[in-house]
């Protein structure tokens, strides 16, 4: 369990932030420039603070009342930065056993071999790091974090500066890493569906301050304050199975099928699906002779006013879950929707991203 | 092929050049290590002042220096005195004395080279060690000192080469006694001054070239070297 408050002001940017963190992964979740990265600096000691309270398990790591500060190499916290940082004089090998020198021999509870095969970098060892890909760098940055056996592993957008194939090729890992070896992760990110199929709770931060704290959920289908962030709803399937013949998978939904991009394999139960509120179209009647594969019904709930010229229409569907869509207002009144009203919700397979979906990817794991 | 052996006298000099010219570079390695470190990444009270007065001996005329040496230095010095009654260590009119001036005069070189290799050094590398349990120290240690280390043999061969060739500094504070103080350039200078001397000057001419040459590609494959570990090199 981790307890952060902290307050930082400098010129344009003030951080004033409250939270806690506990078992799982817990995203900070906001737009860029909303102080994410600074808290993880403040966590690790990298970044001074004008008053502070860190907590770490029974540890105080910072406490500015009492004048109390660990400097960052006794705090035992793992970083994972945006740009991988390995050492660029060691090799791959030496860059993983690093941390585990300054560990003290007793709490070194995680074991090399065990970190190397799940996250598959043994071919990789004697490599110096100038001959990695950046996805395998990642993956030997987090190794080289959780081997110092830290009690918090902080994540920087481990995936910002990956393309979508890494991207894909390093959530299986991050997954892993959260149910095999039991240390709780902050986790920050400004990618809904990585936060909806990773995270077990959301801090959601906007302007340098808290706005909200939840399951991924309710807190992603949030506008934020002023409107600006795009709400992602988050619907949970009862199965999945490839469609192979398509490379295309079908989501069974009590509202209708949800198909997704790419063939993927799921072996958990209750499949989290991601979709922004941008991407859904509503329609009213039949359901019409259209290209896309995605039809949902449901009934409109709330409408909300958002960001001009757009409303936020809440759609309740079968089964329960809530799927938001953005729309114009022009379109709301043309069509005269109101609240109770029964409609189609219509989701393009193409703007989907198996990113959002929780699960273990068969095929996408596999190095493109 | 005769007019170029050595003689005895010349060998004698080459041989003192080498001593003054290594012993000055290695014993003030690590303290310009330490300064070129400081000017880099420290934030102290009266850092201008260190920088200023570490590279005054490369604007200062060479004898001023060799004259402040003296006055400093010398066995009726302050530090000089000091020196010579705890520890025996003397400086004026012995070569210990010339490897001082040497040392003082390719400080600044050895300085600048070694803190702007200092300062390209990604910040973030060194945070990302300290995250991982290494202390300033252990992270000077294992990060800073081998990502700096092409711009640390730079530093060392352009001291090394300042050192075989000062002649200021050093006649001014040691003077010009062969077998002592006298180094390839001071003896050069006195072969000069005396009839039949041209050979000898001209001897001691080309042997310095050629030691200024091997120091320089020594450097550049070192430096290759350790890049090629780094994985810096393609």
């Amino acid at each position: 369990m981790m307890r952060f408050a902290a307050r930082l002001t400098r010129p344009g940017f003030i951080l004033d932030a409250d939270f806690e963190a506990g078992e799982g992964i817990t995203a900070l979740f906001g737009p860029s420039g909303s102080g994410k990265s600074t808290i993880l600096r403040i966590i690790a000691g990298l970044q001074q603070v004008d008053s502070g309270k860190i907590q770490l398990g029974e540890h105080a790591v910072l406490d500015t009342t009492r004048g109390l500060c660990t400097p960052p190499h006794r705090r035992r916290v793992g970083f994972v930065f945006q740009e991988a940082q390995l050492l660029p004089h060691l090799r791959v090998s030496a860059n993983l056993t690093y941390g585990r020198w300054f560990t003290p021999r007793d709490e070194r509870r995680i074991a090399f071999d065990a970190v190397v095969e799940v996250l598959g970098i043994g071919h990789l060892l004697a490599r110096p790091v100038s001959a990695l890909s950046g996805g395998e760098k990642q993956r030997v940055a987090i190794g080289r974090a959780l081997l110092t056996s830290p009690h918090l592993l902080l994540m920087d957008e481990p995936l910002a500066s990956l393309d979508h194939a890494r991207k894909q090729e390093i959530l299986p890992f991050i997954e892993r890493l959260r149910d095999e070896f039991a240390i709780p992760i902050l986790y920050v990110s400004h990618a809904a569906e990585e936060v909806a199929r990773l995270a077990s709770r959301v801090v959601r931060l906007e302007a340098g301050r808290v706005t909200g704290i939840g399951a991924p959920g309710e807190l992603l289908a949030g506008q934020g304050s002023e409107g600006r962030i795009e709400p992602v709803s988050v619907l949970v399937g009862q199965s999945a199975a490839p469609i192979p013949s398509y490379a295309a998978t079908r989501v069974e939904h009590p509202a209708g099928a949800i198909i997704l991009p790419g063939a993927v394999t799921v072996s958990t139960s209750g499949i989290r699906v991601a979709i922004r509120a941008s991407q859904v179209t509503l329609v009213l009647g039949e359901v019409p002779r259209t290209s896309v594969r995605t039809v949902l019904e449901g009934e409109i709930e709330t409408i909300e006013p958002a960001h001009q010229p757009f409303v936020l229409v809440g759609v309740r569907l079968k089964g329960g879950d809530r799927l938001f869509a953005s729309i114009t207002q022009m379109a709301l009144d043309d069509l005269a929707l109101t609240t109770g009203m029964a409609v189609l919700a219509l989701v393009k397979t193409a703007s989907l991203d198996e990113t959002g979906i929780q699960g273990h990817h068969a095929g996408a794991a596999g190095r493109a | 092929m005769d007019w170029f052996q050595l003689q005895p006298e010349e060998w004698q000099a080459v041989r003192l050049s080498l001593k003054v010219a290594s012993v000055a570079t290695l014993a003030s390695l690590p303290l310009g290590i330490l300064t070129a470190w400081l000017l880099a990444r420290g934030r102290f009270f009266g850092k201008t002042l260190l920088d200023g007065l570490v590279y005054l001996p490369l604007v200062l005329p060479p004898v001023v220096t060799g004259y402040v040496l003296l006055i400093l230095f010398g066995r009726r010095g302050v530090i000089g005195a000091f020196l010579e009654s705890h520890f025996g260590l003397v400086f004026s009119f012995r070569w210990t004395g010339a490897a001082l001036a040497c040392a003082v005069m390719g400080f600044p070189l050895m300085v600048r080279a070694i803190r702007l290799s200092i300062e390209s050094i990604d910040a973030r590398s060194e945070e990302a060690a300290a995250t991982l349990g290494a202390s300033p120290f252990w992270v000077f240690l294992t990060v800073t000192i081998p990502l700096a280390l092409p711009g640390i043999i730079a530093g060392a061969v352009l001291c090394f080469a300042k050192a075989l060739g000062e002649f200021g500094a050093t006649i001014t504070f040691v003077s010009n006694i062969p077998g002592e103080t006298q180094t390839i350039p001071a003896a050069i200078y006195a072969l000069t001054q005396v009839p039949g001397g041209d050979a000898g000057a001209l001897r001691l001419s080309l042997v310095s070239i050629v030691i200024a040459l091997g120091a320089l590609i020594a450097s550049e494959v070192l430096a290759r070297r350790t890049m090629g570990r780094g994985g810096l090199a393609a």
